[in-house]
């Protein structure tokens, strides 16, 4: 009986083995993974270059004006935004401008500025220097009453408001934002790609009739298992390759600046998810799989799959990381066919309270376990029945 | 008797045809038994059944003696009709595969495919994809799968349809060997003159029903007698007065009459012998196929 147990699980295993050394070796296989880390790198790279904020604004200053330039410089560094001045005269500040040196030229009197620009003036530096005239009118308007314009600017700069929030709404911060809306799509991707799979690679048992040949080996749900977890670990393999080589080289080029254990413990919940999401799904490829016996109508019995997944995949990777604090978007996460790609994106943005991951693992392990027997139900009184297309209801009722 | 495969009142319903009725016949030790009936007569469902693949609602299949269980099915060989293989996987990887799936030994698969592969001639085409292969090619490459691990019992759906003559002799030598060597084999077949030169004994199915079972001769023995008679100044119509006998065929001198049982054969000779000289008077052996045909026509109009 023992040996009999370890034989029916050494098939599964056959069978899974098979998935794996077949479909690893395809071009196809080779070809996604290699594309998708490329699309990694490249976002990675692209990452780098245009990360570096606006740049340094250069802004010259003609001698009419020279008062403001110190001014401008102390204004800007306040609020961060680097700059590079200068003075120059009139003629060789508009030649910089037009070669493009300069961004703009300032001039005219303290009073009334004129600002000279190749297009358009940025509106900081259009603020700003709206602030500088109106302070340089206001000082000289102080003076000439008496006052001291330098006391009375301190005295401005004291008044302000204190605000006092209740429920402060979650700092996010804009790398996990990012990283929520790849991993929603990578997700997505491995889930669709692998589920289809599942799908396709039932039918060609099917219709070329070698599911015969195997059912006289092996039970249904064998066959079954083996075919999911074989498909699953590629899957899992190319999620794992490309994720890995991200998060690394996203760490190790300064592009991400999460701190690592951060970034592996998000890797690590993307394999969770994988696999929990990828089960779900495939076992219910699987079963549609089963229903029909040519490999063109495969795309019609799989379609109700794809909307299922698209919905989180919408929500998750376009949706939740503008909206992080939406009370729907949130419950939603916690639903077992949403919560793979919802969860996970939720997750990469951090700041999920424990109890709604826990909650989501359970109910999605529960679905899980429903699954498995509702589906290996489906497969096993469908897979044979060759022909038309069998019809759900006939294949949960009947038994051969 | 105990040995061999034994199918015993087998049933199968679907919702509302009944695919297998009362089905009863068994396969002994180093027989070959051929299978025949009409498209959708029930042979591929019991065929299935055997396997396991399918479960009946009523009966049994027992194996000397006792209910088939999943390991010994793993030890049945078993050839799906066309096709039964995955098209895009290479030819001896495939075998390797479905070998350990009935239990061999990554090393043992490894030797049956090699074994078997040359003996069925398909040996130079171990790296192609199956479906590169002709569909004869195929169908050897099939023939071997059912082989690799040593059979106890052979399952074979319509083996030789779509081959070449030659490899039809090589697909019946190897079933012969099989049985030769105390394999009961079972086939199916649409080929009858090739069932009745290769099986042992014969099974004819009709609506899920065996109608008919045993040597052919004994197939014969129950069926219609048809008398052959060459009298070369015989008139139309010689025969068509005699009790018990209907003229089948009239054609020059030779004309072709059916007896009914209890028919009287000599009374035919007398009244050929009356038109003038007989050149020649016999029992015709009816072919498996006229068997068949009979026997299929009968129950239909019953």
């Amino acid at each position: 009986m023992n040996r009999l147990a370890s034989a029916t699980r050494g098939a599964a295993w056959l069978v899974a083995s098979r998935e794996i050394t077949t479909r690893t070796r395809t071009r196809a296989f080779r070809f996604t993974t290699v594309a998708m880390m490329l699309a990694i790198l490249a976002a990675i790279l692209i990452a780098r270059y245009t990360n570096q904020g606006p740049g340094s604004a250069t802004v010259g200053f003609a001698p009419s004006v020279s008062t403001l330039e110190q001014q401008y410089s102390s204004l800007m560094a306040a609020v961060n935004q680097p700059v590079t001045v200068s003075t120059v005269d009139q003629t060789t500040g508009e030649q910089q401008v037009r070669d493009g040196t300069l961004d703009a030229l300032v001039t005219g009197t303290p009073e009334s500025l004129q600002v000279m620009v190749d297009k358009e003036v940025s509106p900081t530096l259009h603020d700003t220097l709206t602030v500088l005239a109106r302070q340089s009118v206001l000082s000289e308007q102080i003076s000439a009453l008496g006052g001291d314009p330098t006391a009375v600017a301190a005295a401005v700069d004291r008044a302000g408001v204190q605000v006092v929030a209740l429920n402060p709404p979650r700092q996010y911060q804009t790398q996990r934002l990012i990283i929520g809306v790849i991993v929603g799509i990578l997700l997505f991707i491995a889930l669709s790609v692998y589920g289809q799979s599942v799908a396709g690679g039932v039918v060609e048992e099917k219709s070329s009739r070698v599911v015969e040949l195997l059912l006289s080996t092996v039970r249904p749900w064998q066959l079954m298992l083996g075919k999911v977890v074989g498909i699953g670990l590629v899957g899992l393999t190319q999620l794992v390759l490309v994720g890995g080589v991200g998060v690394v080289v996203g760490l190790s080029s300064g592009v991400l600046t999460i701190p690592p254990q951060v970034a592996a413990g998000l890797l690590v919940w993307a394999v969770v998810w994988f696999l929990l999401g990828f089960t779900i799904y495939a076992l219910m490829f699987a079963a549609v799989g089963a229903l029909v016996s040519r490999q063109e109508e495969v795309g019609g019995v799989a379609a109700p799959m794809m909307m299922l997944l698209a919905v989180p995949y919408i929500l998750g990777a376009f949706v939740l990381p503008s909206h992080p604090d939406n009370t729907v978007l949130q419950a939603l996460s916690v639903v077992p066919f949403f919560a793979p790609i919802m969860m996970m994106v939720r997750l990469a943005l951090g700041g999920v309270p424990v109890w709604q991951v826990a909650l989501s693992l359970l109910l999605t392990a529960a679905t899980l376990v429903a699954m498995v027997r509702l589906t290996g139900r489906i497969y096993a009184n469908a897979v044979l029945r060759t022909g038309g297309r069998v019809r759900v209801r006939d294949a949960l009722r009947t038994s051969h | 008797m105990s040995d061999g495969l034994k199918i015993t009142g087998v049933w199968k319903r679907y919702a509302n045809v009944v695919a297998l009725r009362d089905l009863t016949f068994n396969v002994r030790p180093g027989e070959l038994f051929g299978f025949v009936g009409s498209n959708g007569a029930g042979k591929t469902t019991a065929m299935r059944v055997i396997l396991g693949v399918l479960t009946a609602d009523q009966g049994e299949v027992t194996w000397a003696g006792r209910p088939l269980t999943l390991d010994d099915r793993r030890r049945i060989g078993y050839m799906p009709e066309e096709r039964g293989l995955y098209p895009r996987m290479r030819v001896a990887e495939q075998l390797v595969y479905l070998g350990r799936m009935h239990g061999l030994s990554k090393v043992e698969a490894a030797a049956a495919t090699q074994r078997w592969t040359r003996r069925l001639g398909v040996a130079a085409r171990s790296d192609d994809e199956v479906q590169k292969l002709s569909l004869g090619n195929q169908q050897r490459v099939q023939l071997a799968a059912s082989l690799m691990h040593d059979p106890m019992l052979l399952v074979l759906d319509e083996p030789f349809s779509g081959l070449d003559p030659v490899a039809v002799d090589v697909m019946s030598d190897v079933l012969r060997e099989k049985a030769a060597a105390g394999t009961p084999v079972l086939f199916s077949s649409h080929q009858l003159d090739l069932v009745e030169r290769l099986c042992d004994r014969v099974g004819i199915i009709r609506a899920g029903e065996m109608v008919a079972v045993g040597t052919v001769d004994e197939l014969r023995a129950d069926g219609i007698a048809q008398l052959v008679v060459e009298a070369p100044a015989a008139p139309p119509g010689w025969a068509s007065g005699l009790r018990g006998v209907r003229v089948i065929a009239h054609e020059d001198a030779v004309t072709v009459v059916e007896l009914d049982a209890g028919a009287d054969d000599q009374a035919v000779l007398r009244a050929a012998l009356a038109t003038g000289p007989v050149r020649s008077f016999g029992y015709r052996r009816p072919s498996l196929a006229e068997l068949f045909r009979h026997v299929v026509s009968q129950e239909a109009t019953s």
